[in-house]
């Protein structure tokens, strides 16, 4: 089994208000030296069978018609392979 | 990275073969040589940005200006009028010291690419019109139109349209107290989304856009500016002069209802303390229109260092900084004594404020940029001395054929049975089914001061908590009946708008438009265009209300086939006492149902030539603005008076739509009785304009009689309100837990 992340960001250019209300944040909380922040989704998919061609293909499709909206945001897909269970 | 020479007016004035992207920038030719003329020289990069933007068709209205003159020409005397078109939004005097001002724009084609920030940042502008005024916002409203209920693509954008306007009015906190939702297959790929608000003040709180007063300092506050809607400037920005710059920008807008929120805040303390000379919101054309408004509405003058403004992205050409339309900023022009505080204040309400200019003794708006001069103009070219069209327009030729095809010839209901089921289609149809499932994801009652919100026939907020001095406002357009005839579908439009105001017991006072229409290069359109605003002109004068301002959304159309002409009407009304107000529902068992006005048969552009059988042709209702004016006077008076106890105005689907509506608010039922004179289905189903049907307690009904008798209104006694079925004596009984089922669960159904 393996795990394919899709990260989905706001294009570079567009306003990102939950970003800004972070930066704003953090220099009130003590954290200086952060000059930008944007925020963004992380989707992990747990994928049936092997991750070829075919399967990414899908997700791709999935994460264009779906998980982003291409209008403004951006996103890209890896593969992450995931260790057996250990108890 | 190759460094091109920075574009300013030395070089341009030394570089005269440098050619521009005029045409990509959607200048014609003409209108290019025209700059060139004004300026006696070729246009730097940044002028050339600034005309091309402020000359469009959406900043210039270069296309409907020489027929919207008539709603300045043909406005009746009112003494309710404070300021009137041509600001960003017009006031009116609604007694007691108040002044509430209001207006209807679009946001079309943004909420077609993406419906939720699109809708969201139409709602985002509409409200910076009104604290540009001066005016806390107190509602909004939202008319809108898609394409066919059942097509997907209404699936995409209608959801999204409304999580977007419930997204940001709510986090706004202003209610939502109404609008329409209309679907038809013409709006189709160009769904119209306009937005409304209304906001009140003090009569001396009023304040324009001008910057006047040389030395005055002009800051830019709010969000920082960003590449938002700058499709066309990037165009300079990366063939011309810097091929090193992302090629393309997004056309779309993102908002940030709580950066506007904090604008509200500190603009209305700003101007409580008296800090500002002039303001402007920043919308279409950002800050070239902003700039250049500003300095025109004043002495003229103004310089501008484009690098003092707060940047999102540190790539951005001087172009695309005026061209942005980045949401949530404001301009304001402050005397420089009281610069100080007046960026205390924004730094109290944590908005980002900076001086970027200055008034200017001459008649030049200078921009600089990295130490040159790369704006200088008279601003009054950009701003208002832009190019204006005599269109061409001819009535189409199959206008004829159109109201030749007469909807009171189709095929009527022949049995109790079959009218039965039409009713039942009718109410059940996408156009006429409880809209509850989209209002309810609005917040009609935040505030605490909302009298009356969807579905009744006005929206209606109290503006004072001690005398209950309240404002009624109803938007109303019909498409059907524009296409049928322009002239008198937009004179319907505001008929109708005006009545629903008056029937919940407000006075109307004045008129906002939003005039959505096809392209103006089609005679056809442009025919349909200028019947409807003159339409519009002569009923405003003739109703006595006149047009304080609006809006033009032209190029709805994809291809050939144009949207149908849909000028939408906003009427605002007083109320003197909001306890006073007339609801749509039922109140009590026993009470008197009375239709006010004639009943003629009169089918075309109807819902239900539309829901029975997909017909559009004939003629729309007739208009006769004195029986409306009449009838206006009565249902206030009615209400002022205790007389009535419900009223609902009769529009698209007639008596039976406006009862069934009446009775599932109110959980209680009616018994009707065929007038004498009318057959059955003419009387349900005719939408003749001009009509009313009022609940009259029985205490009343003498009293209430001899008023409409007094007045000369026809009255006639159409049933009572009683049990538990909508009851059509001698033809049908339909249970009210049917009609519910069905007018409430069509809209579910399909977006589910």
């Amino acid at each position: 089994m393996a795990r394919v992340v899709v990260d989905v960001m706001l294009k570079p250019e567009i306003l990102d208000p939950q970003g800004q209300a972070v930066q704003r944040a953090l220099p009130r909380l003590g954290f200086d030296g952060i000059s930008d922040v944007r925020q963004g989704k992380r989707f992990e998919l747990e994928v049936d069978g092997p991750v070829d061609e075919a399967a990414l293909a899908r997700i791709h499709d999935l994460a264009e018609s779906f998980l982003a909206n291409t209008v403004i945001e951006d996103f890209t897909i890896r593969v992450e392979e995931v260790a057996e269970a250990v108890k | 990275m190759s460094r091109t020479p920075l574009d300013t007016v030395e070089h341009a004035a030394a570089t005269p073969d440098v050619e521009l992207p005029w045409a990509e920038l959607g200048l014609k030719k003409d209108e290019y040589e025209r700059v060139v003329e004004i300026l006696g020289r070729r246009p730097t990069g940044a002028e050339l940005a600034m005309y091309s933007v402020m000359w469009s068709e959406h900043c210039s209205y270069k296309s409907s200006k020489v027929h919207l003159r008539q709603f300045g020409e043909k406005a009746p005397e009112s003494d309710a009028m404070l300021v009137g078109i041509g600001e960003n939004a017009g006031v009116v005097d609604v007694g007691q010291g108040y002044a509430v001002t209001f207006k209807v724009e679009s946001h079309n084609h943004p909420s077609y690419v993406e419906p939720y920030q699109g809708a969201a940042t139409g709602v985002g502008g509409i409200v910076r019109d009104i604290i540009a005024m001066g005016a806390r916002p107190v509602a909004v409203v939202d008319p809108l139109r898609f394409g066919a209920a059942d097509h997907p693509d209404t699936k995409r954008v209608l959801p999204g349209v409304v999580a977007g306007i419930g997204g940001y009015g709510n986090c706004l906190g202003l209610p939502n107290i109404g609008g329409e939702v209309v679907f038809d297959a013409c709006y189709q790929g160009n769904p119209l989304v306009n937005a409304g608000a209304i906001g009140v003040m003090r009569h001396e709180d009023i304040h324009l856009a001008k910057a006047s007063g040389a030395g005055n300092k002009v800051i830019l506050y709010g969000a920082r500016t960003g590449g938002d809607g700058i499709g066309g400037a990037s165009i300079l920005a990366s063939e011309t002069f810097d091929d090193a710059k992302p090629s393309k920008r997004p056309a779309v807008q993102v908002g940030d209802p709580f950066q506007e929120k904090l604008l509200i805040e500190c603009t209305l303390e700003a101007f409580r303390e008296k800090l500002v000379v002039g303001i402007q919101d920043l919308g279409a054309a950002g800050l070239s229109c902003a700039t250049s408004e500003l300095a025109s509405n004043g002495s003229g003058g103004m310089r501008v260092t484009l690098d003092d403004v707060p940047l999102r992205d540190s790539t951005l050409s001087p172009e695309e900084i005026l061209m942005s339309e980045s949401q949530e900023r404001m301009c304001a022009v402050v005397e420089p004594e009281k610069v100080d505080r007046f960026l205390e204040i924004c730094d109290k309400w944590d908005v980002i404020a900076t001086v970027i200019g200055e008034v200017t003794d001459g008649d030049r708006l200078e921009i600089y940029w990295h130490g040159g001069k790369i704006v200088d103009v008279d601003p009054r070219t950009v701003a208002h001395e832009g190019p204006v069209y005599e269109r061409p327009y001819a009535r189409p030729s199959w206008q004829d054929e159109l109201q030749a095809d007469d909807a009171n010839k189709l095929p009527r209901p022949e049995t109790s049975e079959e009218l039965k089921d039409q009713v039942l289609k009718l109410v059940g149809s996408p156009n006429q089914a409880s809209k509850s499932w989209i209002t309810s994801q609005y917040d009609h009652f935040v505030q605490g001061n909302t009298v009356l919100a969807q579905p009744e026939d006005s929206g209606m907020i109290r503006i004072d908590e001690e005398t209950d001095l309240g404002v009624a406002i109803a938007t109303d357009g019909n498409g059907r009946y524009a296409k049928l005839d322009p002239y008198h579908g937009a004179q319907l439009a505001l008929a109708e708008a005006y009545r629903n105001v008056a029937t919940t017991g407000a006075r109307p006072l004045a008129v906002s438009d939003c005039l959505n229409f096809g392209s103006p290069e089609d005679p056809a359109v442009m025919w349909q265009f200028a019947e409807a605003v003159r339409g519009l002109a002569d009923a405003c004068q003739q109703l006595g209300t006149p047009v304080t301002g609006g809006n033009v959304s032209l190029y709805n159309q994809t291809g050939e086939a144009a949207i149908h002409p849909t000028p939408v009407v906003a009427v605002l009304g007083v109320i003197d006492d909001v306890a006073r107000r007339t609801p749509v529902a039922f109140q009590e068992e026993g009470q008197l149902l009375y239709l006010l006005g004639d009943t003629r048969e009169e089918f075309g552009g109807s819902a239900w030539s539309q829901v029975v059988h997909d017909h559009l042709g004939g003629l729309p209702p007739q208009v006769d603005l004195e029986r409306e004016r009449l009838l206006a006077e009565i249902l206030i008076s009615a209400s002022r008076d205790g007389m009535i106890d419900s009223a609902h105005d009769l529009s698209d689907g007639g008596l039976i739509q406006a009862v069934v509506e009446s009775a599932l608010l109110g959980g209680k039922g009616a018994r009707l009785i065929v007038p004498d004179g009318l057959d059955a289905f003419t009387f349900l189903f005719s939408e003749s304009a001009g009509r009313a049907v009022v609940a009259v307690p029985r205490s009343e009904e003498v009293r209430f009689n001899d008023m409409c008798g007094a007045r000369g209104l026809p009255v006639t006694r159409i049933g009572v309100v009683d049990g538990d079925t909508v009851d059509v004596q001698g033809e049908f009984a339909l249970p009210l837990s049917e009609l519910r089922e069905t007018h409430e669960g069509t809209i579910p159904a399909l977006l589910k």
